[in-house]
């Protein structure tokens, strides 16, 4: 199955009955998909005028307590930061798929990282954090969008899942989980459904008292410091007699361990840490490992983002390297493997 | 001694207003609480409020309501009511919210033929931001950003959204009323009567554009607003059904 397609299906599966979506390449697959499935399940797809549109409507549909969920690529997930924005200021969860293309503006198709920094620093205005998820393999985006839907209901904010065009259109087998009845998801108390016999609620982002405002800065802070504390996740790969370790995520991680394999024929040390969530970063991990290791190497398709986080969880402990292929290029496992062994030397 | 007109159910009660003396807001606000009490509405409805004065809607209306980010009302409303088809869901939005920055949301949610309400108040400026142009002000209509008044070589021409919706398909009804007078207040609950029935009755999509005034950024007592309203303003968007599709799609 494809990456787009296994996306849809599992976020069916994992209770999702509300999907709003604008054509975007290289993630039209999806919004396809659901075109043809979410209302085989009794759920809403609407193709919308425009991103904007998509992500408020998903902002309608989580106020109703309803796991909603939208996608686009790069500069659509620009036009949705509006309503990320909102999501996080009305601590309303929702599940948002970027699959990036090769930017800034227009760009092109091609798979690229360059959202890195919107998708890990916020991305829209105001004060708070986005938790992102990076799968690394068909099998995990299955899996992972369980564990986004979770997140996002279990902390009431908008998850990011962060692919490429290369994620959104590879085809691996893969197994998804067993489907989840929504009605038997845990009660949303918080879900607005019309008052009935009780008081009136409302869900504002306005808070135009600062005192009041920065208390609900500092509690969606606390909030965040509860989801590093508990949702940081990360894969090891040949780390434990490493010489020198490689940082990457999704594609660029696939294509890493590809460069290791080979290295390690040559009798090269040589490892990798791939982040799964790239906000929270696996900063624990790297520090660890520094105690061994003292050099570390941020592989990634574009002029060097996450290279940045690497640096901040190290804080100076080790050197930390970089290499990286912008615009759409997908580097060569020789290529990674060929810059990695020239570090070595020097 | 006993109120001859009490508060609606719908209407939170002993709250200081801060909208602005001659403000139509109250007025729209005051109808549609009565509207959900005598239609027995208010437990299921869900009302979305805009950017603008009438952000701060939740103060006054008491049922279950979301703000939205500015123009984007009908896209949160679709997304409520595609979900929960049994709740009872209208936007209340301004000029500025609907027929600027919100159009695209606007004409497609009309044009989808989405089940819910819009209110749509329309005073021909900007309120909350201090009386700039809005899409609706009119030729020679001196505001913060048209200060020698409305020149359609650099600012464009008055827009009628209303007028533009109601051709579509999907737009079930859709009528221009006035806050201004007695009658023509009992005229606007009527027409939100009419489209609050439209939705219930699962027809489809209606609109009301109530012309509301906005004393403090026209510079102009309230009494005089109004009389702006009958001379100026409902010359350029006369009052009236706009579309009444109702036969058609029962």
């Amino acid at each position: 199955m494809s990456g787009n397609h296994t996306f849809a299906e599992a976020a069916i599966r994992a209770g999702c009955r509300a999907y709003f979506g604008y054509p975007i390449t290289p993630q039209n697959e999806l919004c396809e998909y659901m075109s043809e499935n979410m209302r085989k399940v009794g759920g809403a797809f609407i193709q919308s005028e425009s991103e904007l549109a998509a992500i408020n409507m998903v902002v309608g549909a989580s106020a109703t307590g309803a796991r909603a969920m939208t996608s686009s690529s790069s500069p659509g997930v620009s036009l949705k930061q509006e309503g990320i924005s909102f999501l996080a200021g009305f601590r309303l969860p929702a599940v948002i798929v970027n699959i990036m293309r090769g930017g800034p503006g227009m760009g092109n198709i091609a798979p690229a990282q360059g959202d890195y920094f919107q998708a890990t620093r916020g991305g829209g205005h105001g004060d708070y954090r986005t938790p992102v998820i990076a799968p690394g393999s068909i099998q995990e985006i299955a899996d992972l969008v369980f564990v986004a839907f979770d997140i996002a209901d279990r902390y009431r904010t908008p998850v990011m899942m962060l692919g490429d065009g290369m994620m959104g259109q590879i085809k691996e087998p893969v197994l998804f989980p067993e489907p989840i009845d929504p009605k038997k998801l845990p009660k949303k108390e918080w879900a607005l459904t019309g008052r009935g016999n009780h008081p009136s609620r409302f869900l504002a982002s306005l808070v135009l008292d600062p005192q009041r405002m920065e208390n609900h800065n500092w509690n969606l802070f606390r909030k965040y410091e509860e989801i590093a504390k508990n949702e940081t996740r990360f894969e090891t790969y040949c780390v434990e007699d490493a010489e020198i370790i490689a940082v990457a995520y999704g594609t660029t991680a696939r294509i890493a361990k590809g460069a290791i394999h080979q290295l390690r024929d040559q009798g090269l040390k040589v490892g990798l840490v791939r982040p799964i969530t790239l906000w929270p970063f696996p900063n624990e991990i790297l520090q660890q490992l520094s105690k061994k290791v003292k050099r570390f190497i941020a592989l990634e398709m574009s002029t060097g983002q996450m290279v940045e986080d690497v640096r901040l969880a190290l804080e100076g402990r080790a050197e930390v390297l970089f290499y990286g292929r912008p615009g759409g290029i997908i580097p060569e496992p020789d290529e990674f493997a060929q810059v990695i062994r020239d570090k070595m030397k020097s | 001694m006993e109120l001859l007109n009490p508060w609606p159910k719908y209407h939170k009660q002993n709250v200081s207003s801060h909208y602005c003396p001659g403000c139509g807001h109250g007025v729209v606000h005051r109808i549609i609480a009565e509207l959900l009490e005598e239609m027995d509405l208010g437990k299921q409805a869900f009302c979305v409020n805009p950017a603008g004065c009438a952000v701060l809607a939740y103060d006054y209306l008491d049922v279950d309501m979301i703000e939205s980010s500015h123009g984007r009302g009908t896209a949160v409303a679709t997304g409520i009511k595609r979900v929960r088809p049994d709740l009872f869901v209208f936007t209340y939005q301004g000029d500025g919210d609907l027929s600027a920055i919100g159009t695209a949301e606007t004409i497609h949610s009309a044009n989808r033929g989405e089940c819910i309400t819009v209110i749509f108040i329309n005073n021909a400026v900007y309120g909350m931001t201090g009386g700039q142009m809005a899409p609706t002000t009119l030729l020679r209509q001196k505001t913060t950003t048209t200060p020698a008044g409305r020149e359609p070589k650099y600012d464009g021409y008055t827009l009628h959204i209303t007028d533009m919706v109601a051709n579509l398909p999907g737009v079930v009804y859709a009528e221009r009323v006035a806050v201004t007078t007695p009658a023509a207040i009992r005229k606007t609950k009527k027409a939100i009567r009419t489209a609050f029935q439209t939705q219930v009755d699962g027809l489809g999509y209606s609109i009301i554009e109530v012309l509301s005034a906005c004393p403090t950024n026209w510079k102009l007592s309230p009494v005089e607003s109004i009389e702006w309203i009958h001379t100026v303003l409902e010359k350029e968007f006369p009052l009236g059904v706009l579309t009444d599709k109702r036969e058609k799609k029962t």
